[in-house]
């Protein structure tokens, strides 16, 4: 028997059983979309985060204070070695080197920032004016911190948008007093209205110069210091200098942490791959309680089929023929099913790319690959059991009936 | 042709043997018109069955054209069916959801024969059997005496040796019946070894050489030099 042939026959078989092959289609199809709707809601979560991420910059390092690492010996306080802060000058002596482009120190506490008699509580960022360099955010209005001496106060905030909207209204805001703490600052400057980004809502965020927040929270103590390399090159360079300035600073002891925006981005790239394979795991198994539906629709049609079986059988088709036959309808029913979820799984990311225009939508190659695999693969397992007993059928009896 | 030696068909129904065949001899020559009569569970369906491979021997020998096929492989069975053997049945046995013409053409689709000569051979086999104009239609569309024709178009378009009918006239009115009688009798006169099972005495009485059967085994065995033609 031609493939050809072999093909229009399953296919005409389907077609005479429409309800059944329709049911089937929807089942498959189902199984299908799902895997590739979820697994690119999964990817776009990922591809969400990573580029949340980038927006840090890229070339960023982080420097925080305590070590987080215990490596061998036990617990570090045991040792005696308590938690130095980080000041301002080993911010400063870190920064004194040609691998490093930027540095900005923060300091970051909640605090009420008022006007009037509006009061908001917001978190208070000490920092300085290369902040907008590490980090990448933009402008809306006015300056940013003023460029002057790291240790230096001076009584001048940055606004988010959302804290200045809250505060004047659509008055404008610059070159007016607000209240932060005890302490009174003039607006200089409003963010650029750019949505959370990662650790800090920029939009509801009061910026002041490092030093007057640490006379605000009334600590020396720095948050965390935030670095950039002139290139993605220089960051191991970079990451060896801070180390070995910081070691010299605090008596030779190792306590801080460094960490790298490869680093953090690689770590959630792998939580989130693995969240998107769980997803298109269990997806996956829709699929294959799909496979199972066509075992028992092949069965059925096997025994609705008898005579038929029985009249190829004697017309001259041995049992590998028969079971080729019904292999042949349940791959096509699998595969038109595939083709059918594909569509639909289409249909359905583009809707949800419709309504939340921010996700990046789009299924990963892998999973087109492993949605039709499934399908095809479990349509062909679950139909050697149908296939064989049809193959198996006794002619005589399977005639003797009208 | 056909060379049954000692055939024996024995069933298990429940706990209890049932004898279908016993001891079965009995030799076919190419050409030969027979009817096999005998009343119900006689055996007559299963010797048959038997002698067109849907059914195998508990024990004894089979040999058709000089080859012992018993002993074959279910490809090679199956190949030998294809080629040799052509089956009527009472109940027609056509494919619901396929036409006429596809009908006829399955045994040459499962042969693996071309498009091509497949419509060509079809198209023969319609109008041998003076149903060209039904070729289009399925079986649900045709009347009972067309859907045989269908049927032995089908049995025959590959050209066998042997045809096997199984109460071809059963299921059809006495007009239609004769008509198929008489293109199957047409067929044997163009050399084709026919085997009709029947109840029918008056059809039975049209075959040259007539086998009583009973209880498993052949009654009479009977060639008749002057086959009755002329009264239908």
């Amino acid at each position: 028997m031609k493939t050809r042939d072999a093909t229009r026959f399953a296919f005409d078989a389907l077609r005479g059983y429409r309800t059944r092959t329709l049911l089937m289609l929807l089942a498959m199809s189902i199984g299908v979309a799902s895997v590739l709707v979820l697994t690119s809601l999964g990817e776009a979560a990922r591809r969400y985060v990573t580029g949340e991420f980038a927006s840090l910059g890229t070339n960023l390092i982080i420097v925080l204070p305590g070590k987080s690492e215990t490596t061998g010996g036990g617990s570090p306080n045991l040792l005696g070695g308590t938690t130095r802060d980080l000041t301002l000058n080993d911010a400063l002596a870190v920064s004194r080197s040609s691998l490093i482009n930027h540095m900005a120190p923060l300091i970051i506490g909640s605090a009420p920032v008022s006007v009037r008699n509006l009061q908001r509580d917001v978190m208070v960022v000490g920092t300085t004016s290369s902040l907008l360099d590490v980090r990448q955010w933009h402008l809306g209005k006015g300056q940013f911190l003023p460029e002057t001496d790291i240790d230096r106060a001076s009584f001048v905030t940055v606004l988010g948008s959302t804290l200045k909207q809250e505060l004047f209204g659509a008055k404008n805001a610059l070159g007016e007093w607000v209240r932060i703490g005890d302490r009174r600052f003039r607006v200089v400057g409003i963010m650029a209205a750019q949505g959370r980004s990662f650790d800090i809502d920029v939009e509801n965020v009061a910026f002041v110069p490092v030093a007057s927040a640490q006379m605000l929270f009334n600590t020396q103590s720095l948050f965390r210091i935030l670095l950039d390399t002139r290139s993605r090159e220089s960051i191991p360079r970079a990451i060896e200098h801070i180390r070995r300035t910081l070691r010299e600073r605090h008596q030779g002891e190792e306590d801080v942490t460094i960490i790298t925006q490869d680093a953090v981005l690689a770590t959630f790239d792998k939580i989130l791959r693995a969240l998107t394979l769980t997803v298109a795991g269990i997806a996956a198994i829709s699929l294959a309680v799909a496979g199972i539906l066509i075992m028992n629709v092949m069965l059925v049609a096997v025994s609705q089929r008898t005579t038929e079986i029985g009249l190829l059988k004697a017309l001259g088709a041995p049992r590998r023929q028969i079971i080729r036959l019904i292999m042949t309808e349940a791959a096509l029913l699998s595969s038109m099913g595939a083709g059918l979820g594909l569509l639909v799984g289409q249909i359905g990311s583009n809707l949800i790319g419709y309504f939340y225009p921010a996700l990046p939508l789009g299924a990963p190659w892998w999973a087109f690959v492993a949605a039709i695999g499934v399908a095809l693969g479990t349509g062909l397992l679950f139909s050697l059991l149908p296939a064989r007993r049809a193959a198996q059928l006794d002619p005589v009896q399977a005639l003797a009936r009208r | 042709m056909i060379q049954l030696t000692d055939i024996q068909r024995d069933f298990q129904v429940g706990d209890q043997q049932v004898h279908a065949l016993r001891d079965i001899n009995l030799q076919v020559a190419a050409g030969e018109y027979i009817s096999i009569m005998g009343p119900s569970g006689s055996g007559k369906s299963t010797l048959l069955n038997m002698i067109g491979l849907l059914d195998q021997p508990t024990a004894g020998h089979y040999q058709l054209d000089g080859q012992d096929v018993t002993t074959l492989s279910d490809e090679q069975q199956a190949r030998t069916r294809r080629e040799k053997i052509g089956f009527v049945f009472q109940f027609f046995h056509l494919v619901p959801r396929l036409t006429a013409a596809q009908n006829i053409a399955l045994p040459l689709v499962l042969a693996g024969m071309s498009e091509k000569e497949r419509n060509k051979k079809v198209t023969q086999a319609l109008t041998q059997m003076g149903i060209a104009d039904r070729a289009e239609h399925r079986p649900d569309q045709l009347s009972g005496g067309q859907r045989q024709r269908v049927a032995i178009a089908r049995a025959t378009v590959i050209g066998p040796a042997v045809l096997l009918a199984d109460e071809p006239t059963g299921n059809l009115d006495s007009a239609s019946g004769i008509e198929v009688v008489k293109i199957l009798e047409q067929l044997n006169t163009n050399g084709l070894t026919l085997l009709v099972v029947t109840h029918d005495e008056a059809l039975g009485k049209r075959a040259r050489r007539r086998i009583h059967m009973k209880d498993g085994l052949i009654e009479h065995d009977t060639l008749q030099n002057h086959p009755s033609l002329a009264n239908p």
